[in-house]
């Protein structure tokens, strides 16, 4: 979909019409909610931008399915498209991990990044995709977000960044920690320019890439029920062997505990990205 | 069964008391044994010095958390001709898993921070060893800024399992304290030597790792998690830990060679926990070196050089292939 030898521009096909989608709803049970077991159709679940109809669970949406519901039509422009991963450290089965995420995803690695438009505005968004490795973060992944942010200081636009990850790239070892290091230090001179950076975390946001550049934006915004922390729920209940409390690192928890600035359903993200890139017009 | 315990030093000292007797016994005797004694006593340390050379990366792992490994705290002692801890965040609480100080090394002011293990139960309790929450993050770039203010150039020891993973940590943030300190490090106008000394674990120990220079003793271990929970997840069982201390390369040469760090400190033979005095030494003595070069440097080419070291971390792996 983004493989692009010419160097046109590449924009995301839709070529299923609304009411093919609708149609589609005559024969539901192809999905099951996994919060609340519904039986879902795909039509239906597109028409409702993948969010459950009957609970509001939020489906994953693909790295391409979140460009295509957020960006203006035909906006999106790649960049960095070419960057892929080695085995730096010959690391048993990584390389065949690597293989395996491409051939799912039609990337090359767990990030997407190009310049776009919402309502308008021009940014450049990054969109981490999960079912790449769960968006761990490596060298390559830690490079992409960098140039990210050094090209809307080129641009002097906004950057939106679409966080999910696993956390840190464990096959790339101490190199995958120091993209924590890197992205921050680039996150940093972002905001020395005086530009606006918006972090939107989705489910599930955890690990290192939430204690980097995810959380050291100006704006978090984080999508309703997305497990957001920085040690994994498995691992805090072996350390410390005690109950959870409800909702525990869900977004609504961490709104609470006052780490967001909000939590926004999928249906009016578009809206309020817009409002928040309108009232930093002009990039600032 | 993975091995808990690094035994080639027990098993040495064994045998060098048992040598020791041996030359007692030896001395009544009417016929000359010395040549022979001295003989397997040097090729004994022979072998011991040897040992030291070649450690696995998995006896490196337990050599970074020996109980007697010395800590933040003796280094800061043995640097500082005298010191002054500071406590708290100024937000919630004081956190004694790190240490912050304001000490004269040299005839100069330093802010030196770094994690703090303890030695017994009751000190590892309260240490919670070494591993910190929010407000020990946000105690270090408190000191930052006060560094910062006041032209202090900052140390950082580096020893810990990794941040806390707990239900207090995450409601506060524990994500945020850590981001933020890799951000505010990694432009901070004041010379940074940072120094793992003994754990490196993971986020936690990353977040006092970012300056003008990391430096690593030689047994320390510095990793992305730790080889048991990096077995646990990648291979379904923390028994392959040894193994995968090996893979991970997260000992002081393979770091060097993937250059994330600046440097090593050679530890003598037998570990920093069987000499603190030259361990610090050699210690103070790296200290002083990059400080007068850094202390040279006009502060916006300190910051230009930092930034620069930082943004390029990692990136001679990366590949382009055209699509």
């Amino acid at each position: 979909m983004f493989k692009n030898p010419l160097g046109k521009k590449k924009y995301i096909e839709i070529n299923v019409s609304r009411e093919e989608l609708m149609h589609d709803v005559a024969f539901p049970g192809k999905y099951t909610c996994s919060a609340c077991s519904s039986s879902l159709s795909e039509g239906e679940l597109l028409v409702n931008n993948w969010v459950c109809p009957r609970c509001s669970f939020h489906f994953a949406l693909t790295a391409g399915e979140r460009i295509m519901a957020l960006c203006d039509e035909d906006s999106f422009e790649e960049f960095n498209a070419g960057l892929s991963s080695s085995n730096i450290l010959g690391f048993p089965g990584y390389a065949e991990k690597l293989v395996r995420g491409e051939q799912e995803t039609g990337f090359p690695e767990a990030v997407v990044t190009g310049v776009a438009r919402i309502n308008g505005h021009k940014i450049v968004l990054g969109v981490m995709e999960s079912r790449f490795m769960m968006a761990s973060m490596g060298v390559v992944v830690g490079e992409k977000i960098c140039q990210a942010a050094e090209r809307a200081i080129i641009e002097k636009c906004p950057l939106l960044m679409i966080a999910a990850s696993g956390g840190a790239r464990m096959q790339e070892g101490m190199v995958s920690l120091m993209q924590m290091t890197r992205t921050s230090a680039v996150i940093g001179e972002l905001h020395r320019q005086g530009l606006l950076f918006i972090s939107l975390l989705t489910n599930p946001t955890t690990g290192g890439v939430l204690a980097s550049f995810a959380s050291l934006a100006d704006i978090i915004i984080a999508e309703p029920g997305a497990l957001i922390g920085f040690a994994g729920p498995r691992v805090i209940q072996q350390t410390i062997k005690q109950q959870m409390p409800e909702r525990f690192q869900r977004a609504e928890f961490l709104l609470e505990h006052g780490m967001l600035d909000m939590v926004v359903e999928r249906a009016r993200l578009k809206e309020t990205l817009g409002s928040l890139l309108a009232l930093h017009a002009g990039g600032k | 069964m993975i091995r808990r315990q690094f035994d080639f030093e027990q098993k040495y000292q064994d045998f060098m008391s048992k040598l020791d007797q041996l030359k007692d016994q030896a001395e009544g005797m009417d016929f000359d044994l010395q040549k022979e004694m001295v003989e397997l006593e040097s090729r004994m340390s022979g072998i011991r010095a040897a040992k030291y050379q070649n450690l696995s990366a998995w006896e490196r792992v337990l050599l970074s958390r020996h109980i007697d490994r010395p800590g933040t705290v003796d280094y800061i002692d043995y640097l500082c001709e005298s010191w002054i801890e500071l406590h708290g965040d100024r937000l919630f609480a004081d956190d004694q898993a790190i240490v912050g100080a304001i000490g004269m090394f040299e005839g100069r002011p330093l802010t030196i921070i770094g994690h703090r293990k303890g030695r017994s139960t009751r000190d590892n309790v309260r240490y919670n060893f070494g591993m910190p929450q929010p407000e020990g993050y946000r105690k270090v770039h408190r000191l930052l800024l006060q560094a910062e203010k006041f032209g202090r150039p900052v140390i950082t020891f580096i020893d810990t399992p990794g941040a806390y993973p707990g239900i207090g940590a995450e409601e506060r943030g524990q994500a945020w304290a850590i981001s933020d300190l890799l951000m505010t490090l990694s432009s901070l106008r004041v010379p940074v030597i940072a120094i793992v000394i003994g754990e490196g674990g993971s986020g936690g120990a990353l977040a006092l790792a970012v300056g003008d220079r990391l430096l690593m003793l030689s047994n320390a271990v510095f990793s992305v998690a730790s080889p048991e929970a990096c077995a646990s997840i990648l291979w379904k069982t923390p028994d392959k830990a040894e193994e995968m201390a090996e893979v991970l390369k997260i000992t002081a040469p393979d770091l060097l060679e993937q250059k994330i760090i600046d440097g090593i400190i050679e530890e003598p033979v037998g570990g920093a926990n069987q000499d603190f005095e030259t361990t610090a030494k050699l210690i103070k003595e790296a200290l002083k070196r990059e400080l007068d070069i850094l202390m040279q440097q006009n502060i916006d080419d300190l910051i230009n050089l930092r930034y620069a070291r930082i943004r390029s971390l990692g990136k001679h792996f990366i590949n382009e292939t055209v699509g």
